[in-house]
């Protein structure tokens, strides 16, 4: 393992991370499998690299009265039993050695959508700053199927009135995935805040952020613990270049155009995703492989 | 660093024999096995790169006319600790290679290193080889919980096997065992620079014209030092500090980066 690859995959992902605002979790887990980190350390490894890249942000929306603690709560009792859960399915597919298949199946899949999904989403801006058209902003006041759920709760900061239903089962969700996968969750969980639940936008960034914390460091120590696959040095290493890089990746992002550049992340997430699915298909180098039960010991 | 190696004594002395070392062997011989090493524990640094490990012994109570015409044969092998290994096939489902047929061997050492007076194969025939379990081809490989008929058995022993050989984790040295005086025997087996950490065991074999007749056992613990080391152990042993600490770690690498490049 090299230091310096290791270090320059932290600040290159910490740098995009910190441009684009996203927590960079979805790409440093497969970068990690690509380098020949076993799956099982790449994924509890990532998780654990979330917990610093998130703290900064949840602090700074925590000053500035952009996070609403009562509703990141809720959701972080869905996340913590999400997470739960999908520990236990994450040990069950390791014992039946179909780990690292799922883990780039739902790769595959993840990165397939959020990259399509971006990259339409960034030509349709581009066309329509070519046009100089305005642009035209969806109504998020308007109620929903959501919206008539029982249990509601009131949350003073997001000033909702929302049933915690929802709100739980996003979190259930987003923990499965933190757990499975190594990644904070945003890039799914604030969209569904804001299109889903109608949550004000304000604070939907800044308390997705508090739920991915502790998300994040109980699968770290859920994962320390049953399947002692953190590595905490790896996990240093990628945390100090990715804070750094995400310092320089702010600032270039403030000076350059959106679009273009969300296009370039699109392409980027889209280009992951198919080397894993590519890895998936070529024929193995040899179909046959070992495991010892105290394995990585 | 090296891994320090010698050893020493042996012969002559009218020791008994340990009771343990000879139980399972045939009263009849009254040849007997003795080897030696300087120590029962090797330290290895984390720029460990691989060393041989010497082993002296001697052949008690041989026959001279036998020996003179090299009827003798010892095949000393160094066990590593040993953990049940499964051992999984892919195939491809929809274009995808997937795991799909697997087998679990019950307690085979994780690495194997065997050093002879001649290629093993030459020493005896198969079956006196497999009841013994002395060689890479012949070491003992038990499905656990298996219940099918046995036609794809050959298949994943095979597969382990030339796995643990392409890794480095089984090795053979025929010729690895040279006598230095007329019964007095040197035997080299290679420690692994991926050696695994734990009790290892130095079994010696004794055969004569293809029958073995005497064995001797010595236990050798490695034991990895350094800070890696260390980082694994605390990984091991103290789970829970060590995933509260990755934590602590983190939030602490968060909190001052916000606080060094804060600009409000």
């Amino acid at each position: 393992m090299n230091i310096f690859i290791i270090l320059g995959m932290g600040a290159a992902v910490g740098f995009l991370s910190g441009m684009f605002g996203v927590g960079g979790g979805f790409l440093i887990t497969p970068l990690l499998i690509f380098y020949n980190i076993p799956p099982v350390v790449a994924v509890a490894t990532g998780a654990n690299q979330v917990v610093a890249s998130s703290i900064s942000g949840a602090l700074s929306h925590f000053r500035r009265g952009t996070l609403d603690v009562k509703l990141g709560t809720v959701l972080l009792v869905g996340g913590l039993a999400g997470a739960t859960v999908g520990i236990w399915i994450f040990s069950l597919l390791r014992s039946l050695g179909q780990l690292d298949l799922v883990i780039s199946l739902l790769y595959v899949v993840l990165l397939g959508t959020v990259g399509t999904l971006m990259l339409l989403e960034s030509i349709r801006a581009l066309r329509r700053a070519a046009a100089n058209q305005p642009v035209s902003l969806r109504r998020p006041g308007q109620h929903n199927w959501v919206h008539r759920l029982p249990l509601k709760m009131r949350f003073k900061k997001s000033k909702i009135y929302l049933s915690v239903i929802p709100v739980v089962g996003l979190g259930f969700g987003i923990g499965i995935l933190t757990s499975i996968m190594g990644v904070g969750g945003g890039f799914i969980m604030v969209p569904a805040m804001i299109y889903l639940l109608r949550i004000p936008t304000n604070v939907v960034v800044g308390t997705s952020l508090f739920q991915i914390i502790f998300v994040t460091a109980y699968t770290t120590v859920v994962q320390a613990t049953t399947n002692y696959s953190v590595d905490i040095v790896l996990a240093f290493i990628l945390m100090v270049a990715g804070v750094i890089g995400a310092q320089y990746g702010v600032r270039v992002g403030q000076k350059l155009r959106g679009e273009q550049l969300r296009a370039l992340l699109a392409l980027l997430v889209l280009a992951v995703g198919a080397r894993l699915a590519v890895d998936l298909v070529v024929t193995p180098e040899d179909i046959y492989s070992i495991v010892s039960e105290g394995v990585y010991r | 660093m090296r891994a320090v190696a010698a050893l020493c004594l042996v012969i002559g002395l009218a020791v008994p024999a340990l009771g343990w070392a000879q139980e399972d062997k045939p009263a009849e011989f009254p040849e007997k096995l003795e080897i030696g090493i300087s120590t029962d524990e090797i330290a290895i640094s984390s720029d460990f790169r691989g060393a041989d490990l010497t082993i002296f012994g001697a052949i008690e109570g041989y026959d001279p006319s036998l020996l003179a015409q090299s009827k003798y044969d010892i095949v000393v092998a160094l066990e590593g600790p040993k953990d049940n290994n499964t051992v999984r096939v892919k195939e491809r489902i929809f274009g995808i290679w997937v795991n799909r047929r697997s087998m679990t061997f019950e307690l085979v050492p994780e690495s194997y290193s065997l050093s002879s007076t001649r290629d093993v194969e030459t020493i005896a025939a198969p079956p006196v080889l497999n009841g013994v379990g002395v060689g890479i081809q012949h070491i003992r490989l038990s499905p656990v919980g298996y219940l099918g008929d046995g036609s794809n058995l050959t298949e994943f022993r095979d597969a382990f096997r030339r796995l643990k050989e392409s890794g480095g984790f089984y090795q053979r040295d025929p010729g690895g065992v040279q006598f230095i005086s007329a019964s007095l025997f040197k035997a080299t087996v290679k420690l692994p620079a991926n050696v695994p950490n734990g009790t290892h065991v130095v079994r010696a074999h004794l055969f004569r014209d293809g029958v073995f007749i005497a064995e001797k056992a010595l236990p050798l613990r490695v034991m990895k030092t350094g800070i890696e080391q260390m980082i694994s152990n605390a990984a091991y042993n103290q789970s829970f500090a060590y995933g509260a600490f990755s934590v602590m770690l983190a939030v602490l690498t968060g909190w001052l980066a916000s606080v060094v490049f804060r600009k409000d």
